[in-house]
């Protein structure tokens, strides 16, 4: 009755890219497992698509800027995890911690050498300056790497699953929802629940007010991008054995993060969280009943939003 | 200077590479095109790689399979780039800025996945051998010289079009609405049917540049319709200068010219246009076109997306005095 194709998701590519293993399933399994099979995958989805718009609403409320580079910066720290693992033999633990304090370092260096010349300009020069260097990531690795994806192993202690009864459910997989949503949690309740949260909130509003209150702004602008950065390369990593790790794994997933933040508006973490998780369900039981539009029904989505709430969800208008 | 820049453009095909000199123009028209929007109303789309494709689709299909002749594909394919840039844009209209950017790359990610699925544009393999048929049943296409100097008038017109845009009356709204929307508005100026009208504008001439590339290089593929091909056109324009009318020529120019010189470096090539990108946001904001000019005259519009108060360096203004007065 499992579908045998979750016991190996390891070398699994990302399922919009493979409406054939799509079909199969779809075929070969009862529809009741391949409902939660797919709405699996789409919470899992939902969980990366979470992370990264949390982490694109944390830098936008205080920098103004759309990161066009989370995508790559959520790459490098996938990329990160395969280096540590295949250079220095540290395993996805150590790589969980040291991944994104590696790439959120570089994210430091990128606020301090680059962003910070731009904030007194529009904010599309914003987008373009972090499009640029996506595009420069991106075309590294892809020098280096190629196209095709790299196989990162799951950890031995989350391998395997059990069998809840009405389906399947790969331990891993279990592990990763788990963990964004406490990341995702985590990051609500620093940012609307403790002091430093609220000089953030204060600065997001008013940054001349909060620094003659004696607070250092531009090193919390640094921070913040830093801490940005970070989540997105934790979100790589925890992708990292789901989907395989391949130079072109952000800019697959970026676009459509840049839909859920639409509809979801950046105007509250806790927006970008719940409309992360929603459109990956939505995305996921798409694939159930008619898996051609699965691809864009986000963008079908968000195009309806906008008809009847231009604001998104849970945005102020602006 | 238009005279001697025709002319140039006359005798090109006998000095340089004819191929390479039609793909420059194709992206000329459509830089200049994207231009319309981000250098005289002041809006980024992140999205014309949607209408420059999917017109080059439309061409190559109503050419190849029904057998329409070349100046009518090229005709239905600026149409359905003008009706998607009527859908996309009335959407997009609805928010300002980077909420901008990223609805029109959403919906071209949209255009890019049913190009990817839908059966007549071939998937992954594109349409290929597309014919270049005979342009009015008289002059035959697949001569080189004759394709070339028919995209040379395309492109004139297209150009002129776009010139007399930006200096009718409807240029002039457009360009208060880029410098402060609220004032136009309160003149009376219906703001968003005014930005539609020109993303429309925008979106057709975008497809003619599409449809004519779709014919040059007889293959219309994925890559037209991709995000990149959005970016490189954002580049272009970027490069040559926002808000200038010859800048997005200059930067089709420079960057095609790039292309070719770097083809064999692969991947590279990405990386040398981040940079590009990179140092033009940094330090070069006003593009090669806007610096020349700001050495002759400073009566040139600031960029459309900067805070133009703050852009505009005093040195522009004073070394504008003398051709001023």
């Amino acid at each position: 009755m499992t579908p045998p194709s979750f016991t190996a998701p390891a070398n699994r590519a990302p399922p919009r890219n493979e409406p054939k293993m799509l079909d199969w399933i779809l075929l070969t399994v009862p529809p009741a497992p391949a409902m939660f099979a797919q709405l699996l995958v789409g919470l899992i989805n939902g969980a990366f698509y979470a992370m990264l718009s949390l982490g694109l609403a944390v830098i936008f409320g205080l920098l103004n800027i759309i990161n066009f580079a989370h995508g790559a910066q959520y790459m490098l720290g996938a990329f990160c995890a395969w280096f540590l693992l295949n250079a220095l033999g540290l395993g996805y633990w150590p790589a969980l911690i040291l991944a994104p304090i590696i790439v959120g370092a570089a994210g430091i260096a990128i606020e301090r050498l680059l962003l910070r010349h731009i904030y007194g300009l529009d904010h599309l020069y914003g987008l373009l300056l972090t499009f640029g260097l996506a595009l420069i990531i991106e075309g590294v690795f892809r020098q280096q790497f190629g196209s095709s994806g790299l196989p990162y192993a799951i950890p031995p202690e989350l391998q395997g699953g059990r069998n809840l009864g009405f389906m399947f459910l790969p331990n891993y997989r279990a592990w990763v929802i788990v963990a964004s949503i406490a990341v995702c949690l985590a990051t609500w309740f620093t940012i609307e629940r403790t002091r430093l949260g609220a000089y953030l909130r204060a600065a997001t509003e008013n940054p001349v007010l909060v620094q003659a209150f004696g607070i250092n702004v531009p090193r919390m602008i640094t921070l913040t991008y830093g801490a940005g950065v970070a989540l997105a390369a934790l979100a790589g990593v925890m992708a990292a054995p789901i989907y395989q790790v391949s130079p072109l794994m952000g800019s697959n997933i970026i676009i459509t993060v840049f839909a859920v933040v639409v509809i979801g508006g950046m105007g509250s973490i806790l927006g970008a969280i719940v409309s992360g998780f929603a459109l990956g369900l939505v995305e996921g039981l798409t694939k159930v009943f008619y898996p051609e539009a699965s691809s864009t029904v986000i963008f079908v989505v968000m195009a309806l939003v906008l008809l009847i709430k231009p604001a998104g969800f849970f945005g102020r208008a602006r | 200077m238009a005279a001697v820049l025709i002319g140039l453009a006359l005798v090109a095909p006998f000095i340089l590479y004819p191929v390479f000199v039609m793909e420059a123009l194709c992206f000329a028209l459509f830089a200049c095109a994207f231009n319309l929007l981000i250098g005289y109303v002041g809006l980024l789309s992140f999205g014309h790689a949607a209408f420059f494709g999917s017109a080059a689709y439309v061409t190559a299909h109503t050419v190849k399979v029904w057998g329409l002749p070349p100046e009518l594909g090229i005709l239905a394919g600026a149409a359905v780039a003008a009706l998607l840039g009527t859908v996309v844009g009335w959407l997009a209209i609805r928010r300002q800025g980077i909420y901008f950017a990223m609805i029109t790359l959403a919906l071209a990610q949209m255009v890019y996945f049913v190009a990817l699925q839908a059966h007549f544009t071939g998937g992954e393999d594109g349409i290929q051998a597309v014919p270049r048929g005979k342009l009015l049943g008289v002059v035959d296409l697949s001569d080189t010289l004759a394709m070339y100097y028919f995209v040379l008038a395309v492109f004139l017109i297209g150009f002129a079009v776009i010139v007399r845009t930006v200096h009718s009356p409807f240029g002039q709204i457009i360009k208060a609405i880029r410098e402060n929307e609220p004032r136009a508005v309160s003149l009376g100026y219906d703001a968003d049917r005014y930005k539609l009208l020109a993303f429309i504008l925008s979106a057709g001439l975008s497809g003619l540049a599409g449809s004519l590339k779709s014919l040059v290089f007889q293959l219309a593929s994925l890559t037209d319709v991709q995000w990149t091909m959005s970016g490189e056109v954002v580049l272009m324009t970027l490069v040559g200068g926002l808000g200038t009318v010859l800048g997005p020529v200059v930067g089709a120019f420079f960057l095609t010219a790039m292309q070719h010189y770097l083809a064999q470096l692969g991947s590279w090539v990405t990386v040398v246009q981040g940079i590009i990108f990179v140092f033009c946001v940094l330090v070069f904001r006003r593009g090669i076109v806007g610096v020349i000019a700001s050495y002759f005259t400073a009566r040139r519009k600031p960029p459309g997306i900067s805070p133009a108060a703050t852009e505009r360096p005093a040195e522009a203004r004073t070394a504008a005095a003398p051709g001023a007065s």
